[in-house]
């Protein structure tokens, strides 16, 4: 069991989530975060104040899958996040102890597959 | 003749002082009175059509938007006061004034009708302000702001000006007897077809059809449609250009119209989609508006009701079925101004009647046969056709000199960021303060790459 934890651009969302589908990837959790990974900063200006914005939008995933279905989830968001440009993201991968569906009370491969 | 017309008239016998002078009217307090409101009243309709067109367009584009009506303030109300009015209702031929009032020569408190000359033109100035800041809806979310600008200060010279002439100026469609109250051609067919060659010309954004554009903030949309309701009582009511029983008239049709609008609209939402929408009652007050602008002074209440019912009825179609094609009229400026124009405008020729306003004619109801509807008919076509080819040569020109379009990375970033180095809703989260001197050099509002 593994939860895959992927932090994109706003803008690569639909496309992230359409090549997760495409993978059968169905069950994720989608949060907005403000993060800075080195890309070029924004600066902005409010009647003489300057500010150079170090946080930018961003969509966090949060998907837990079995073991086999890591390479699939992390390749479905590489190729579908990508701009080639800084800011695209990253994709962690973290091991995680126990998965439970609340509706049933089944527990970690039986929990992450998706119902049909 | 129309009230209008007749102060045209009085216009350009200021040009010649000694020949009208004493056929000019004293200036009544009561007219102006009503002038002066509504002057403010229509320029307060830009402000409105800003948070109109701000709630429909994403969250990252929302200040872009709404800028792209505010800086029609500056530019085409500065452009009017140089050359525009002048150009509008100087005397010079059929098809366009001329310069001889250019800088407001000659413009002073003097009557023009029953009010002081000054103030019509700032009455018509902000009608040239909106019409120019209607067409930003087709182009949102991916012009470049300075294409934009140049854009419509180049079209309101050269489209909106001539075509004011031609109806209200003295010019040929004027002379030939077309009825347009308030602008139906003048201001939401011509700016609804250079609507549609703009967002022809610009071509779709990068992710038009691919997702879902929603609107960021509906609330905004309906306090729009509210504020532009409320502004448009000056801008048909004051077109009476008097405290008069038309300006009545003018004003009680603009409150019947849209009304019947929504009562059609929001059947047509039950019965299409199975809800009554916010957006869809917006965007009926806003149809319902236009269509009635031609009419307002030229029908009777019943008729109000009546073009208001039928007059929102293509817009509605032409919206769903524009939705699913690859022209991004972006905030369907063409279905909502120039549909909503077109059938103002055609029905004006149907139901207008002399015996309501004796100054006007009498429509295909009432006994006018087809003469009104053709010259309507005609009216229409000459100014979609005038702004659709000059619409496109303008931009087919600013293209040559600067790019009409955003980068697609910049398009995706949100135009707020990238064109005016703001957000519409920064939190102040990760913004760190920076002196005069730390400020580094900038490229598009965003800081240049080590």
């Amino acid at each position: 069991m593994k939860l895959v934890k992927a932090i994109v651009r706003p803008s690569r969302l639909p496309d992230v989530l359409r090549a997760l589908y495409a993978a059968d990837i169905t069950g994720l959790t989608v949060s907005r975060v403000r993060g800075h990974g080195g890309e070029v900063e924004v600066v902005e200006t409010y009647r003489g104040t300057t500010v150079k914005m170090e946080m930018h939008d961003k969509v966090m995933i949060d998907i837990g899958v079995s073991d086999t279905f890591v390479d699939v989830a992390v390749d479905a968001i590489c190729g579908s996040a990508a701009t080639g440009n800084v800011g695209d993201g990253k994709i962690f991968v973290l091991p995680v102890e126990r998965v439970v569906r609340v509706r049933t009370g089944e527990e970690d491969v039986a929990a992450v597959t998706p119902v049909r | 003749m129309t009230k209008k017309k007749i102060c045209v008239l009085t216009v350009l016998g200021l040009l010649v002082p000694s020949v009208l002078a004493q056929e000019a009217d004293a200036i009544s307090g009561a007219d102006t009175s009503w002038l002066l409101v509504s002057t403010a009243l229509v320029l307060l309709m830009t402000p409105a059509l800003a948070f109109f067109y701000g709630g429909l367009v994403r969250s990252k584009n929302a200040l872009n938007t709404m800028m792209m009506s505010f800086v029609a303030l500056g530019i085409s109300g500065t452009l009017w006061a140089v050359a525009g009015y002048s150009l509008a209702f100087g005397e010079g031929g059929d098809w366009i004034g001329d310069f001889s009032m250019a800088f407001l020569a000659g413009v002073g408190l003097e009557p023009s009708g029953t009010t002081p000359h000054l103030l019509f033109m700032g009455f018509q100035g902000t009608f040239a302000i909106i019409t120019a800041a209607l067409i930003s809806g087709a182009v949102v979310e991916r012009m470049k702001f300075v294409s934009y600008v140049v854009f419509i200060g180049l079209w309101g010279l050269v489209v909106y000006a001539p075509v004011c002439h031609w109806v209200w100026g003295g010019g040929w469609l004027g002379g030939m007897g077309a009825l347009d109250f308030a602008g139906g051609a003048v201001v939401h067919v011509n700016a609804g077809i250079a609507a549609l060659v703009a967002a022809r010309v610009l071509g779709p954004r990068k992710d038009y059809g691919r997702e879902a554009l929603l609107p960021h903030n509906v609330p905004f949309v309906l306090l729009g449609a509210g504020v532009l309701w409320f502004g448009w009582f000056g801008f048909n009511g004051g077109s009476a250009l008097a405290a008069d029983g038309i300006a009545a008239l003018a004003l009680v049709n603009t409150l019947l119209a849209p009304a019947a609008g929504i009562f059609v609209w929001t059947l047509l939402d039950r019965f299409t989609t199975g809800k009554i929408t916010a957006v869809g009652i917006a965007t009926a007050i806003v149809v319902g508006l236009v269509a009635i602008t031609p009419a307002a002074g030229f029908v009777s209440p019943g008729g109000a009701l009546a073009l208001g019912a039928v007059g929102v009825i293509p817009s509605y179609y032409i919206i769903r079925w524009r939705t699913k094609t690859s022209l991004d009229d972006s905030l369907d400026v063409f279905a909502a101004h120039g549909m909503g124009g077109i059938m103002g405008a055609l029905l004006t020729g149907v139901l207008a009647t002399t015996a309501i306003n004796s100054g006007g004619a009498n429509g295909l109801l009432f006994g006018g046969g087809v003469t009104q509807l053709g010259i309507q008919a005609l009216s229409v076509l000459a100014v979609a056709v005038y702004s659709g080819v000059l619409t496109y040569l303008i931009l087919k020109l600013v293209g040559l000199i600067t790019k009409l379009r955003a980068d697609s990375s910049d398009e995706g970033l949100g135009m707020d960021i990238v064109a005016h180095g703001e957000e519409a809703y920064a939190t102040g989260e990760g913004a760190v303060l920076l002196n005069e001197s730390e400020a580094p050099e900038r490229v598009n509002g965003l800081t240049k790459k080590d």
